[in-house]
């Protein structure tokens, strides 16, 4: 047998560095980095709630600290970027069919983002 | 009408041959192209012209075959439908198609993607039997459309070579055959989604993808099969649910 | 050399190889099937087709029509016999492909859809959009995946066939991946390798389209026959010969020459019909080998457009609207906005006549079995003949079907008293002696002829004389020409000189096929001295009943051209009679 086929290694570290479209795929993966440490912020602060009003108090201080403002917009964006990446693939995911004609993706992707305003705006006026 | 343009296209073609070759090296190759051509032609023109020992497969010439698959400027492409116009520097690289085996020059080994695919029995397994002598089985226009985009795949396995997931763990059945199970499962005629879920929903299957979306961005044929491996998720995930949280509504 | 033992082997792995193998696989689980090809099944060329499947399934349609237009089509060469059986098996087998999950495109009531199509009388064409070969091409593979006694052997090119007492018991075939040449026993072979389109440089066919299949046959003593007749499809794009469905014309697009006229109807296809009307068997919806003989009349008269192209008409789409053509030819719309940059929605689309089809091919019987004992053909590469000198548009799709599960049955048949070898020690003789002839191309040092260049001279030898209207002068100078490369072709050379998919390799053996089945269609053509259907002579421009209303069959010789003989057509019901395509008696 003469055939002696070539393997082309892949770099498993690098992988992504190699085309555009990986780059965004990893970005968009590497926001769940921020929305971990956001969910974790969480914890701490139900941690801080159950020491009482004075160690909440404290937390919440910390968060007002330049580093803490800094987070909390860093974790926004990340958030609102990895929430768009998804609403941008839910026609592909979740398409609607009906009758004969599926229904424009356009329309799949605008009602996540209604959804979402909706859901927003009631949070922030039943928090006020 | 004006006369046809040409222009003179360097062409970096990775070359390997077994028995001569122990790893890959590249050629450059100048070719007189017309500006209508794909690289296909530019191909034909080296093989006819300048160098009868390149090796690559092709045949049709329309993108339906689905045997050109190669990558060109890294990008994974039928070289029947890479036109050279949409090369304004003058410079193409063309290897073969990432993550296959390279067996000579652009010919690469795809048997692993011909035993995925028929892993997933990309047959229709009818629901009911019915013999020809009673006619065809009745599909409304509605129904067949909703798969009627899973079964243009070409199997030209350009969404393999795009697939990082694929690439890191070659044991994935990949975005083809996935699909194409898919497109069996989604039509009206048939009843064989349990026979094809056991492959599709194990470890090697569908849970592999993690939804890079590349396959669906290089589809020559605009299958979609990142839409159709997500899809796949969602029924094996309403599957789970069901099978664990309300036992009572197992068949 | 590895010897395969096996029962059939079939090769060919396109529509009518797949569905052979998948007959013989229904028939007897036990039998041990080798299914062999140069390609992947799925590269195979069916899946170019684009417009359809022709069979009787609707209320309004008879076989009685089908059978009219197919003989009438076919200027009275086709054997009736055949077509009986042709039309007859035709629906079951398009239901039996829609029981497999061919997605034919529907009715509103689920039922499935048929479309007009040329030379037709009633509308009878199933239809996938426009991609119904693809889809029945993947179809029938997929469905062969669910058979484990179908063994394939993707990527293997066969050599020769191995004939011994009289009778066919294998062949031996060249692993690409090896370069190795292996040897198939089997008790019946089955040559699906469709057709030769290649030996012509404006094709629709694919790089694969060689004649391989059928020069195997041929030079295994079997003749060929009909040869002369190749198909022109009218609407092929003008720059690289991809073809524009007939389907295109059967939704209703219109041929225009330069002055916008609709010029069939100067060709006995009048009087005009509405646009976007179709009326079937007239104007557009007349026959191919008239569509594309009016455009050499509109050629001869200055009425066609220039373009970097060479001469064109046009093919007017934009009255469809852009929701039917998406609908019903997505394929098409796409194919020329990529390939030649317009979008038929919104502007007429260049075209003109390209090579797509033979009609002629290895002389088979009713029963697809050719004339040496245990070998059978289907498809494009065999010639029954349903076609007769012009094939009508969607009747080879079915013909795929209905002639490759009749070879599966009869190879069955044959296998009852012929399962044993006749003697292995022949059979090994013989692959040796097919061994030694490709490694003779190896060893060979003083080669002058490049392969390339003698297939240009092949190309441009059968572009000047064998095209749409011939001459006496110029088919002689084509037999003339063809016999001279085939000498010289004793001479190639090859440059590449390893064993691992040498497409150099492939490409001499390839160019031997072509020149052989070349020069069957120059010889043939030169031979009948009258026009019929898709062969049309200058120097002799009527049909001529009296004396050639015969099949022709080509015998092989290895030096020589071949040698001519005629065989009777098979009338049954219908008498030659006129082509009437003219809509005024409608």
């Amino acid at each position: 047998m003469n055939s002696k086929p070539y393997v082309r290694e892949v770099s498993k570290t690098t992988w992504f560095l190699s085309h555009p479209r990986y780059k965004r795929y990893m970005a968009r993966e590497v926001t769940c980095i921020f929305i971990f440490a956001y969910t974790f912020l969480l914890i701490v602060a139900l941690a801080r709630l159950s020491q009482g009003e004075e160690a909440f108090n404290a937390f919440v201080q910390a968060l007002r600290s330049p580093l803490g403002v800094l987070f909390n917009v860093a974790a926004l964006i990340a958030a609102v970027y990895h929430s768009m990446s998804w609403f941008d693939v839910t026609p592909q995911a979740m398409p609607i069919q009906m009758g004969e004609e599926f229904v424009a993706g356009n329309i799949i992707v605008n009602a996540h983002y209604g959804a979402w305003a909706v859901v927003s705006l009631i949070i922030l006026f039943w928090g006020m | 009408m004006s006369e046809l343009q040409k222009r003179q296209i360097q062409l970096e073609v990775l070359r390997y041959n077994p028995e001569t070759d122990t790893a890959p090296r590249y050629q450059t190759y100048s070719v007189p192209c017309l500006e209508e051509w794909v690289v296909l032609d530019a191909l034909n023109y080296i093989k006819d012209h300048l160098d009868p020992t390149l090796s690559y497969r092709w045949s049709c010439h329309m993108a339906v075959c689905g045997s050109c698959g190669m990558m060109v400027n890294g990008e994974p492409k039928l070289a029947c439908k890479a036109f050279i116009h949409e090369y304004k520097e003058g410079q193409i690289k063309v290897e073969p198609i990432a993550n296959f085996p390279i067996e000579r020059d652009l010919v690469t080994s795809v048997e692993d993607f011909i035993t995925k695919l028929a892993s997933v029995k990309p047959y229709l397994i009818p629901k009911e039997d019915k013999p020809v002598s009673a006619g065809e089985f009745k599909q409304t226009p509605a129904e067949l459309k909703k798969f009627k985009q899973y079964t243009l795949c070409i199997n030209c396995m350009l969404c393999y070579a795009a697939c990082p997931q694929y690439a890191l763990v070659p044991e994935f059945l990949g975005p083809a055959a996935i699909s194409m199970a898919h497109r069996y499962n989604q039509d009206s005629r048939d009843g064989g989604r349990d026979q094809r879920q056991e492959v599709i929903a194990s470890d090697e299957g569908v849970w592999e993808c993690s939804f890079v979306g590349a396959c669906s961005e290089v589809c020559p044929k605009h299958v979609d099969p990142a839409g159709a491996l997500q899809q796949v998720k969602v029924a094996s995930t309403i599957d789970w649910y069901k099978e664990h949280l309300m036992p009572w509504m197992k068949k | 050399m590895e010897i395969i033992k096996t029962d059939v082997a079939i090769i060919g792995a396109g529509g009518a190889g797949l569905r052979a193998a998948i007959a013989l696989a229904e028939a007897d689980p036990k039998l041990r099937i080798a299914l062999i090809s140069k390609v992947y099944p799925m590269r195979s060329h069916t899946c170019a087709a684009e417009g359809g499947a022709a069979g009787v399934i609707k209320s309004d349609d008879s076989l009685d029509l089908h059978f009219n237009d197919t003989v009438g089509g076919g200027d009275w060469l086709s054997d009736q016999d055949a077509v009986e059986y042709f039309i007859n098996e035709a629906p079951k087998e398009l239901t039996q492909l829609e029981h497999w999950g061919c997605p034919w495109s529907r009715e509103p009531d689920g039922s499935v859809a048929v479309r007009p199509f040329g030379g037709m009388k009633i509308k009878r064409t199933w239809f996938a959009a426009d991609k119904s070969g693809f889809h029945i091409l993947h179809t029938l593979f997929q469905t062969s995946l669910k058979y484990p006694s179908i063994q394939r052997f993707d990527e293997y090119y066969a050599t020769d066939l191995l004939v011994d007492d009289g009778r066919c018991q294998g062949l031996t075939a060249l692993e690409i991946r090896s370069g190795e040449m292996k040897q198939f026993q089997a008790g019946a072979v089955i040559i699906a390798a469709g057709g030769g389109g290649k030996m012509f440089p404006f094709t629709t066919n694919g790089n694969i389209k060689t004649g391989d299949g059928m020069a195997l046959a041929y030079r295994a003593g079997t003749p060929l026959k009909d040869m002369e007749f190749v198909q022109y499809h009218p609407t092929g794009l003008p720059n690289n010969g991809i073809l524009l469905t007939e389907g295109c014309r059967g939704e209703g697009g219109i041929l225009l020459n330069k002055d916008g006229r609709r010029y069939l109807q100067d060709y006995g296809m009048g009087p005009e019909t509405p646009v976007g009307q179709p009326v079937l068997k007239t104007m557009e919806l007349g026959p191919r080998d008239r569509l594309s003989q009016a455009f050499w009349g509109e050629q001869q008269k200055g009425n066609t457009v220039k373009t970097p192209w060479g001469d064109c008409v046009l093919l007017d789409m934009r009255h469809l609207g852009e929701k039917k053509i998406d609908e019903r030819l997505p394929l098409v719309r796409d194919l020329c906005i990529s390939y030649l940059g317009k979008d038929p929605v919104k502007e007429p689309i260049p075209i003109r006549p390209v090579v797509h089809y033979m009609m002629g091919g290895i002389h088979t019987d009713i029963q697809a079995a050719t004339r040496l004992p245990g070998l059978f053909a289907a498809g494009e590469c065999a010639c029954v003949s349903i076609n007769g000198a012009n094939r009508l548009g969607s009747n080879s799709l079915t013909e795929l079907l209905v002639f490759g599960r009749r070879a599966a049955l009869s190879a069955i048949a044959h296998l009852q008293s012929h399962q044993v070898p006749s003697s292995d020690a022949a059979l090994a003789a013989k692959a040796k002696a097919s061994q030694n002839r490709i490694q003779a191309l190896f060893d060979k040092s003083n080669g002058t002829e490049s392969i390339a260049g003698l297939r240009q001279e092949m190309m441009d030898t059968m572009e000047a004389n064998v095209g749409i209207y011939r001459t006496g002068e110029g088919l002689a100078a084509a037999c003339e020409k063809i016999a001279e490369l085939r000498q010289r072709y004793a001479n190639i050379a090859l440059t590449d000189k390893t064993h691992v998919y040498n497409t150099d390799l492939m490409q001499a053996l390839e160019l031997g096929s072509m020149l052989d089945c070349a020069e069957a269609v120059t010889v043939g053509a030169r031979d009948r001295k009258e026009s019929r259907g898709a062969h049309q002579r200058l120097d002799f421009t009527a049909r001529d009943d009296e004396n050639l209303l015969k099949h022709s069959l080509a015998h092989y010789h290895p030096t020589e051209p071949p040698r001519i003989e005629y065989l009777d057509v098979v009338i049954t019901k219908s008498k030659p009679g006129v082509r009437d395509y003219s809509g005024a008696k409608k």
